[in-house]
């Protein structure tokens, strides 16, 4: 175990140097004077040649790479030129409203998907299955920007239940900055209207993100689960006379659950990028808003900064899914095969 | 020669079996038949709509900006005053053609990744697919967004973003079966017979990788779209006034609280044809490789 820990953390450092390459790379096509960028509309000639001095443009491209790396690895991602501070201090303060909005999404997924496509399987050929494979194939169709629109006209507009968008309500304070997590500091402060805010703010945007992964998890946990439901264990358990809710929940979830969690990990990736899409439709001062407008305004390190930020989260949560799935299927053997 | 006669046939046999049922088959499961017909609507709709629609995708006619549907424009009209279900048929030649030319250039570079590695093996394949490792390892859609916005934003580019991104998928799939064809008895025997180098390659090996390719890609087309309506919805994409129906919507989000006619349309014909290109896909795995069809 700890054997294929080290041999894939060693792929990673691969895997993380070539995020830089082609981040960096992507900075080298673009087109313009980044220093002339940076400078701004009304810079002398002067200052754009200091600021080039500064950060090593006017140097050769691999000497310029040597640079970036350096800057990467002490968290220096440059400066970003619609704020004009440091990307690394925009990332810290939008981060947390991303990272938040996906771990909502991410339990949706989980809560819906699995038990849903756990008893699609159990019921095949039923009512029940078959709305559930036509939810899927819809989930997996719908444009994340278009259902989160449909949604704010429904729930906002014609039975004005939820919010349009944003982290919280206009009349309650913004917590104070402590986790980011909104859902957590307004708790700290025991500021329960603002937490209820927060929690109305959240259920959209959620379910928009969501959805597409829901039906995806929901696709794979049932093609699992009619997989294991056909294993001689399954049979020899109900042959023995073990009611129907143990044997799906002791024999038949477990081991379903093996191959749905490389999915699982696959979506998280999905959901980092839906984030761009659900979080401009609600106004949701993530990453994803700050990376579009970003784009806008042409702000490039901003945009390498989140392109590289979001990627080594993916990486970091492919490790981990990756461990997960061992220690839920012993069968697979340090060296990464399959044993018998 | 000889030695290469029997397995011919016995692989040949059961590929005519297939060609002969196979509408018949994808029309046994009604949600491939309901996917198949619209993809016909669709194709039909892209080729022959363009010359029935009776308005300009264009031109703008600001008399009549915003107005509801009605008998004359039937999805309404946005904020330039332009017919919405003209735009929208002319889109989905836009939608169509993109992803097919998504589909194509990933498809060719993944396949020629995939097959120079499974036939040359030793450190080129090591090498080949180290590289496609790491890009599997990025988070493609956000890897897309930053190509296409160092690309500077047009539709061609985000194309090729795209495309930048998916040939991994490709390579991964026509390496694993080129590997798996090598050890059949008639490419060794076509070996033994002298056959050169590219004519393995090419006749042996690659035509009996297109049916897993043709279902890989028949499946891919929804999400190609899918992708490309996203980056056009965030800017990168088709840029106004082109009618393609992300960057409708893109625009029609300024209005959607009141004119809810210029968002509903578009989207709904993103989602319509995505989902009939999966059902699609999906009823066509099912009768070309039912062994790996759920």
């Amino acid at each position: 175990m700890l054997l294929y820990i080290a041999k894939r953390l060693v792929f990673m450092v691969f895997v993380l140097f070539g995020i830089t390459v082609i981040t960096f790379m992507l900075t080298q096509i673009v087109p313009g004077n980044p220093a002339r960028l940076m400078a701004g509309q009304r810079a002398t000639a002067e200052q754009v040649q200091a600021l080039s001095e500064q950060y090593g443009l006017d140097k050769p491209a691999l000497t310029q790479f040597g640079i970036y790396i350096k800057g990467v690895v002490h968290g220096n991602l440059g400066m970003s030129l619609t704020y004009r501070r440091p990307v690394l201090d925009d990332l810290k303060q939008f981060l947390p409203a991303t990272i938040e909005l996906t771990l909502a999404s991410v339990v949706l997924m989980l809560a819906v998907g699995l038990p849903l496509g756990l008893f699609s399987a159990a019921r095949r050929g039923k009512p029940l299955d078959f709305a559930t494979r036509i939810l899927t194939v819809a989930g997996v169709s719908m444009p994340i920007f278009w259902l989160g629109i449909i949604m704010q006209v429904v729930f906002y507009k014609h039975l004005q239940l939820l919010p349009i968008g944003g982290r919280i309500g206009i009349s309650e304070f913004e917590p104070a900055q402590v986790t980011g997590f909104y859902l957590i500091d307004t708790l700290i402060e025991g500021d329960w209207g603002a937490f209820r805010s927060v929690l109305a703010h959240l259920i959209l945007p959620s379910v928009t993100l969501a959805a597409g992964s829901i039906a995806v998890v929901t696709r794979m946990m049932r093609a699992s689960v009619l997989e294991v439901l056909d294993t001689d264990y399954v049979r020899t358990a109900r042959a023995k006379g073990m009611s129907e809710g143990i044997v799906l929940r002791l024999h038949v979830f477990r081991n379903a659950m093996v191959p749905t969690t490389t999915v699982i990990g696959l979506q998280v990736g999905a959901l980092l990028a839906g984030n761009f899409l659900a979080e401009v439709v609600f106004n949701w001062p993530g990453i994803g808003l700050y990376a579009v407008n970003a784009i806008k305004n042409q702000d490039f390190p901003a945009i390498m900064g989140v392109t590289l930020v979001v990627s080594v989260i993916y990486v970091f949560v492919n490790l981990v899914v990756d461990i997960l799935y061992t220690v839920l299927d012993p069968r697979i053997s340090l060296n990464g095969s399959v044993g018998t | 020669m000889t030695h290469a006669a029997p397995p011919q046939i016995a692989v040949q046999a059961p590929v005519r079996r297939k060609r002969r049922g196979l509408i018949a088959r994808l029309f046994t499961n009604p949600l491939s038949a309901v996917g198949a017909v619209t993809v016909v609507a669709i194709l039909a709709v892209a080729v022959f709509g363009p010359l029935i629609v009776g308005f300009d995708p264009i031109l703008m006619q600001p008399a009549i900006r915003l107005s509801p549907p009605d008998a004359t424009h039937w999805f309404g009209t946005d904020d330039s005053g332009r017919d919405i279900l003209s735009r929208i048929v002319y889109g989905t030649r836009y939608s169509l053609l993109s992803a097919v030319g998504i589909l194509v250039m990933a498809s060719v570079l993944g396949t020629a990744v995939g097959l120079v590695a499974a036939l040359f093996g030793g450190w080129v394949d090591e090498v080949l697919m180290r590289l496609t490792d790491m890009f599997l390892a990025f988070p493609a859609l956000v890897l897309a967004m930053g190509m296409a916005a160092a690309l500077g934003p047009s539709l061609f580019n985000a194309m090729i973003a795209i495309v930048l991104v998916w040939w991994p998928w490709y390579a991964r799939l026509v390496r694993g079966q080129a590997l798996q064809l090598r050890q059949e008895a008639f490419v060794e025997s076509a070996i033994i017979a002298g056959a050169s180098w590219w004519r393995i390659a090419v006749q042996h090996i690659l035509r009996n990788c297109m049916t897993p390719l043709i279902v890989q890609i028949s499946l891919d087309i929804g999400y190609a779209i899918l992708t490309l309506a996203g980056l056009s919805f965030i800017g990168l994409g088709a840029q106004p006034p082109t009618p393609e129906w992300g960057s409708m919507v893109s625009v029609g989000r300024d209005y959607f609280l009141d004119q809810w006619w210029m968002v509903t349309f578009p989207g709904m014909a993103i989602f319509f044809s995505v989902m009939a290109f999966n059902l699609f896909g999906d009823g066509l795995q099912e009768v070309l490789s039912p062994r790996s069809a759920q």
